[in-house]
């Protein structure tokens, strides 16, 4: 996890699980752009996502027309799931858009991409609800088995579930291979415990940051005030 | 993008108000009931021959197979099935192809517009991949018929006619309809000449015309059999995924089949696809509103139930059509 990488935006956070690495960018609440100005929203913000993958990212060369069905999907995956938790009632008539590069592919986009997305609005000081921590679980017989690498997610079943850890709320779950009802039970429990094991991690990480930020401010008060004195 | 449309604030209050005091939708019904399916089967030409010739389509499409007309409510999807023989992909002599072409024009609903492909529109196609070729719902291997020259290729064509909520369902239930209810044409190998056993006179000439640009070294036998000798087959069909759409609104209402009106409000939804043999085959919740776990347990439980119910409805719809439809060996 690495905050703040990019130096013009709002808030920014790269996220890396194993060798997919995904980061997310924020601008806003901002005035809402001149071709999205259409969606405006008198009574609130709303989101605006946009997912790209980097050339060297996917795997034997590109698959333009399939691929940018797949981000598209990703992306309107990525903006339904922070909407409910994002306080757009706080931001009325503004944007908040979401920037959110692949940039190393290795299985598990959809849940790299939400996690580096809670930390970049996070960065960007966006008031939230609570954590969105995502995560995939894959099932090899009956062992189901967490955050799966790029071989594994093509060959077993798998699922990916978005939780808000504080209550455990389920907010996305996607499955795309046949499995029984009662297998699925299981690899949700799974799913919800890891995802709130990835909150403590990521919130340890979210208040070093905060720590060292307010370091560095009393630093500078403290500079300023031993020159008024 | 088309400004989504945004609905006066007091007929939402209204519907929530309906919903929460007095468990009723604004078209009446329960909260968890859905519209009533009707599935209507082409009708097959008075005469065969005559009739196909003139239609001048492959054997099995002027036979009426493999076309289906769905409707949920008001929204109505029209699915038609083709088969071609083409040489395998490469990496996989072994089988069949399977596409599914869709498009949403003008006139489905007024938020799309013809030649833009709307978000609604990816999602909605993708879905339907993943509940059929991703679930494995036709057996591919089964398509083959010789190992890396010629594969039968399947195409399911689907139409939206009208979308008043719940295209999606709808769209399944029409594709998985339609693929239950196809029957291919016989192919006689013998060493390496093919002959596809017509149903009708009418298709040789397009067929002998087809297979004759795409073979190379091939020799093809007498393209002028009969269904007096073999009768089409139908497809290898390994389980009948369908689609169940619930929404929720205001939070914590949940309402099954929402019309267009209610998606509209609906602070989230929820598609799953499921088998009748309890198998969850794609589960789509992608973000809306959160949900406890025992909550998502217990959608998936109703929709279990739900979908028993549309198997149910097919299985009348295909045995009803069985019974009128012709196709016999003369």
């Amino acid at each position: 996890m690495n905050f703040s990488p990019h130096a013009n935006a709002d808030g920014s956070a790269t996220m890396q699980q194993g060798l997919t690495t995904v980061s997310a960018t924020v601008f806003g609440p901002r005035e809402p752009r001149a071709q999205s100005r259409g969606m405006l929203l008198h009574d609130r913000a709303f989101l605006s996502v946009e997912v790209g993958e980097a050339a060297w990212a996917q795997q034997g060369g590109s698959k333009r027309s399939r691929g940018d069905k797949r981000l598209t999907e990703v992306a309107a995956a990525i903006r339904d799931t922070f909407e409910p938790v994002v306080m757009l009632q706080l931001y009325p008539r503004t944007e908040i858009s979401v920037y959110v590069q692949v940039l190393g592919s290795d299985g598990g986009i959809l849940s790299t991409a939400i996690n580096a997305t809670t930390l970049a609005l996070i960065d960007a000081g966006v008031a939230m609800a609570d954590y969105i921590t995502s995560l995939s679980i894959g099932l090899h017989l009956t062992q189901p088995l967490l955050d799966l690498s790029g071989p594994e997610e093509s060959d077993i079943p798998h699922l990916v579930v978005a939780c808000l850890p504080s209550t455990g709320k389920i907010s996305l779950a996607t499955l795309e291979t046949r499995i029984h009802v009662d297998r699925f039970e299981e690899m949700l429990d799974v799913g919800v415990e890891g995802c709130k094991v990835l909150h403590t991690e990521m919130q340890a990480e979210v208040r070093q940051r905060t720590t060292t930020i307010v370091e560095r401010m009393q630093m500078g008060q403290g500079s300023t005030a031993a020159v008024a004195a | 993008m088309p400004r989504p449309t945004q609905t006066p604030a007091i007929n939402k209050a209204f519907a929530l108000d309906a919903l929460a005091n007095h468990q009723i939708r604004l078209d009446g019904r329960k909260p968890l009931d859905q519209r009533p399916w009707s599935i209507n089967f082409y009708a097959q030409p008075e005469d065969d021959d005559e009739a196909g010739e003139s239609a001048g389509d492959s054997g099995t499409a002027s036979a009426g197979l493999g076309k289906v007309d769905v409707r949920l409510g008001k929204t109505r999807v029209i699915a038609n099935i083709s088969a071609s023989i083409v040489k395998p992909r490469e990496d996989r002599p072994y089988e069949g192809l399977i596409y599914i072409t869709s498009e949403m024009s003008g006139m489905t609903n007024q938020s799309y517009i013809e030649g833009r492909t709307t978000e609604d529109e990816v999602l909605t196609t993708r879905l339907i991949e993943k509940a059929i070729r991703k679930s494995e719902a036709v057996d591919r291997e089964s398509l083959c018929i010789l190992a890396g020259e010629k594969v039968w290729a399947i195409r399911i064509t689907l139409h939206y006619l009208s979308d008043d909520g719940n295209l999606l369902d709808c769209a399944c239930m029409a594709a998985m309809a339609a693929l239950r209810h196809f029957k291919k044409e016989e192919v006689e190998v013998r060493g390496d000449e093919i002959t596809v056993v017509s149903t009708s006179s009418a298709m040789s000439d397009d067929y002998l015309a087809r297979i004759e640009f795409s073979s190379c070294s091939l020799r093809f036998g007498n393209l002028q059999h009969k269904a007096s000798e073999r009768a089409p087959m139908q497809l290898a069909i390994h389980h009948t995924p369908l689609c169940v759409t619930f929404a929720y609104l205001d939070d914590n209402n949940l309402i099954l089949d929402p019309s267009h009106y209610e998606s509209s409000i609906a602070t989230g939804c929820l598609t799953l696809t499921l088998n009748a043999q309890r198998e969850l085959c794609v589960l789509s919740k992608a973000g809306g509103t959160p949900l406890a776990k025992d909550e998502l347990m217990r959608v998936v439980r109703l929709a279990v139930e739900r979908v028993r119910d549309m198997t149910k409805a097919l299985e009348d719809a295909l045995k009803a059509d069985e019974k009128i439809r012709i196709i016999e060996v003369r």
